[in-house]
């Protein structure tokens, strides 16, 4: 067991993987030599060397776009966008082919890819590197969009994604890559893609959320335990594509009152799904209107005005009051 | 056939500059010329039994497209886009592959494919409006057309790459149009091919129009190939009409990729003689002097009459190389007009394992589709609960 922070968790799970099987390779910007911007590939290129661990030109569609051909051959490619801002470029070959090779060739091509990408605010980045890109993703049929919430879950999933055989977008909430460490056990572990957890039980309200909003939600949940003498149950869903309805559901139907919380904007964004469907399967259960705590339907701000955007522990809890209030 | 044009005067004064002395070159390469005369120096040595296969593939390309058009015009196919006259590029590029080799079409690249060997009713299935025509056949490493332009270079370059680090001695064929050269992903796939140094041979189809838009207003460049040279690629350009010179052109740089000497780019010239799907109408945009000055340039009968002058051609041979085409065509045509296509297939390619959500979604067509929604109530019965 050691304690580690959700980049050296990472880091661990790429070199078991690329330990593991000769056909991982990791391809980026900057994630050779320099072990990325946020270290995450850090010693990778000087254990498993420059064909396996390469830094590849700034052209995110070439990455991506040479990841297929990659996978083409064989290969299990671990793609590295820079930041979560960065990976339109990139975002053609996934819609237009990543996702559809294996159904357009009925199997005879796949696309067992991973594209990682740092994503979301609260580090005080400058423009274009605090998006959360995490619905766009998520809408697109064929990807599977994965999101871990501590350094333990992250590491357990990249192993999954890498083995999955299928793409799989693996987005890292960068506000989570260094704030806290977890112990993290000495042989690899798995989390299967498609399942939440219950990061916090409770009888009162279902809170459920994903990535760096995951702390926020179980921050509020202790602040409503503490001072409101509410019992909130927080989920961490983990993949926000497939969504983990039955989890959802379960929890729906034993609290009756929901709060769904991400730092995404709200129009469309995974939270818009998961009232869907709750109202779909569990709206007889349900004793108040579902809140929705997210960012804003505006561009994330610059950084001097993040904090007004991103929700936090405050928002949660005050819609969890009104919510149990109705 | 000169097919370059001339650079743009500079004008005005300059300040004194250095030269950077580039190992720079485009050169333009041509063995049967239009008008049929042979450069004898030039002319590639092959098999007689080859060229008789090549000049069937052309032909039998050449009718599967005819009847395309047909059974389009009767609602039998959908949108189609010929390839008729572009037949010589694509065949000399897939005679110069290996079995084992990769072939990256875009989606004019039909005798190619029969080439390597897919069945006809493929490209019926394809643009009939079935995933079975995007199902590349076991045993053949080609992948699928490919509709978003440019994007397949840099799936091209993936594979050239694999082929590389697989060290199997396999390298990859990419084609792409001249209106695919304004893209990102054809610039973006020849930096990489370069960088890494990889085994691919990109050959542009200049086929000189991209739907409405002329070469001219396509690219300022004098040519399509010197485009490679800014990534430090040669570039080579050929008469892509005379597949003895695309044969010639891509044959080294078929050696030249798989003996470690990395990428080449070919732009071939050729046309477009017909529209560029049956949605499009030509005679917007292009005059009919223009098309019929290059009906003269034909690939197909251009090839026919060589191979007559070598004695390898004879009425009697095309006879019966057409009968059994037609024969061919008419069993693919078959083959596609009595396939069933299962409407749940759309669920089960989607993953490798069906996820709970679209086993969810398939439940639901399925119950949609077999069980009818109980009759309404007779009005006069709504009227009473009023």
């Amino acid at each position: 067991m050691a304690q580690l922070t959700m980049v050296q968790a990472l880091n661990l799970a790429l070199a078991e993987l690329m330990r593991d099987d000769p056909d991982v390779l990791v391809l980026g910007e900057d994630v050779g030599v320099d072990g990325g911007v946020f270290r995450v590939t850090d010693g990778l290129y000087q254990e498993f060397g420059d064909q396996r661990v390469i830094d590849t030109p700034l052209a995110e569609a070439a990455i991506v776009g040479a990841a297929i051909g990659l996978c083409v051959r064989g290969f299990r490619p671990v793609c590295e966008m820079q930041f979560d801002g960065f990976s339109f470029p990139a975002f053609h070959h996934i819609e237009g082919h990543v996702r559809r090779l294996r159904n357009r060739t009925r199997g005879r091509f796949t696309c067992p890819m991973v594209v990682r990408m740092p994503y979301g605010g609260g580090i005080r980045a400058i423009e274009h590197h605090s998006e959360a890109p995490e619905a766009t993703y998520a809408h697109l049929a064929g990807l599977k969009v994965v999101i871990p919430s501590g350094p333990r879950n992250a590491r357990a999933l990249l192993r999954t994604a890498v083995l999955d055989p299928d793409p799989v977008i693996f987005f890292e909430p960068k506000a989570s890559y260094r704030a806290f460490r977890e112990e993290v056990p000495d042989d690899p572990e798995t989390l299967p893609i498609g399942k939440g957890v219950v990061a916090r039980a409770g009888r009162d309200a279902t809170i459920i959320s994903y990535g760096a909003t995951l702390r926020a939600a179980l921050e509020a949940a202790e602040e409503l335990y503490d001072e409101y003498h509410i019992d909130a149950e927080v989920l961490d869903l983990l993949s926000v594509a497939p969504l983990d309805a039955e989890l959802i559901h379960e929890s729906v139907r034993k609290t009756g009152r929901v709060v769904v919380a991400h730092e995404a904007p709200r129009h469309c964004g995974v939270g818009a799904e998961i009232v869907a469907r709750i109202v779909e399967e569990s709206l007889l259960f349900l004793e108040a209107p579902v809140a929705r705590v997210t960012g804003f339907d505006t561009i994330i701000p610059f950084f001097v005005n993040e904090k007004a955007y991103l929700p936090d522990a405050a928002r949660i809890v005050r819609a969890t009051v009104e919510t149990l209030a109705f | 056939m000169r097919v370059w044009a001339d650079p743009p005067q500079k004008k005005g004064n300059r300040v004194p500059r250095e030269n950077i002395p580039l190992p720079c070159r485009v050169e333009s390469l041509s063995v049967l010329s239009a008008d049929g005369v042979l450069d004898k120096d030039l002319e590639p040595k092959l098999p007689e039994a080859d060229l008789k296969r090549l000049y069937r593939t052309m032909l039998a390309s050449r009718m599967l497209d005819q009847r395309c058009l047909m059974l389009q015009r009767q609602g039998r196919l959908g949108t189609y886009g010929p390839c008729r006259g572009q037949e010589a590029t694509p065949l000399g590029v897939a005679y110069c592959l290996r079995e084992e080799d990769w072939f990256v079409p875009t989606y004019r690249e039909l005798p190619a494919y029969l080439w390597r060997g897919w069945p006809m009713e493929k490209h019926l299935y394809w643009w009939g409006g079935s995933e079975l025509g995007s199902a590349t056949p076991d045993g053949i490493n080609d992948l699928p057309l490919c509709v978003p332009i440019g994007t397949q270079c840099q799936h091209a370059m993936g594979i050239a790459w694999g082929c590389k680090l697989r060290g199997d001695n396999t390298i990859c064929a990419c084609f792409v149009g001249d209106g695919g050269t304004s893209q990102g992903d054809f610039h973006e796939a020849m930096n990489f091919a370069t960088v890494y140094h990889v085994p691919l041979v990109m050959v542009i189809q200049n086929n000189h129009w991209a739907i409405s838009l002329p070469r001219h207003k396509q690219s300022a460049s004098q040519t399509l190939a010197q485009k490679a040279l800014a990534y430090g690629i040669d570039g080579i350009q050929v008469d892509g009409n005379d597949i003895l010179a695309v044969i010639a052109a891509t044959s080294e740089a078929v050696e030249k990729a798989r003996t470690g000497g990395g990428p080449t780019v070919i732009e071939a010239i050729t046309y477009r003689l017909m529209m560029h799907t049956t949605a499009d109408d030509p005679k917007k945009y292009r005059t009919a002097e223009e098309v019929a000055e290059w009906e003269k340039r034909d690939p197909l009968p251009r090839f026919a009459g060589y191979l007559r002058q070598k004695g390898i051609l004879d009425d009697d041979t095309e006879a019966a190389f057409k009968d059994e085409i037609n024969a061919e065509i008419e069993h693919a045509v078959e083959i596609y007009e009595n396939t069933q296509h299962d409407p749940f297939d759309m669920f089960r390619y989607m993953y490798a394992e069906m996820t709970p959500e679209l086993q969810r979604q398939m439940a639901e067509l399925k119950r949609h589709l077999e069980t009818p929604l109980p009759a309404p109530s007779p009005r006069e019965q709504a009227g009473d609960v009023v």
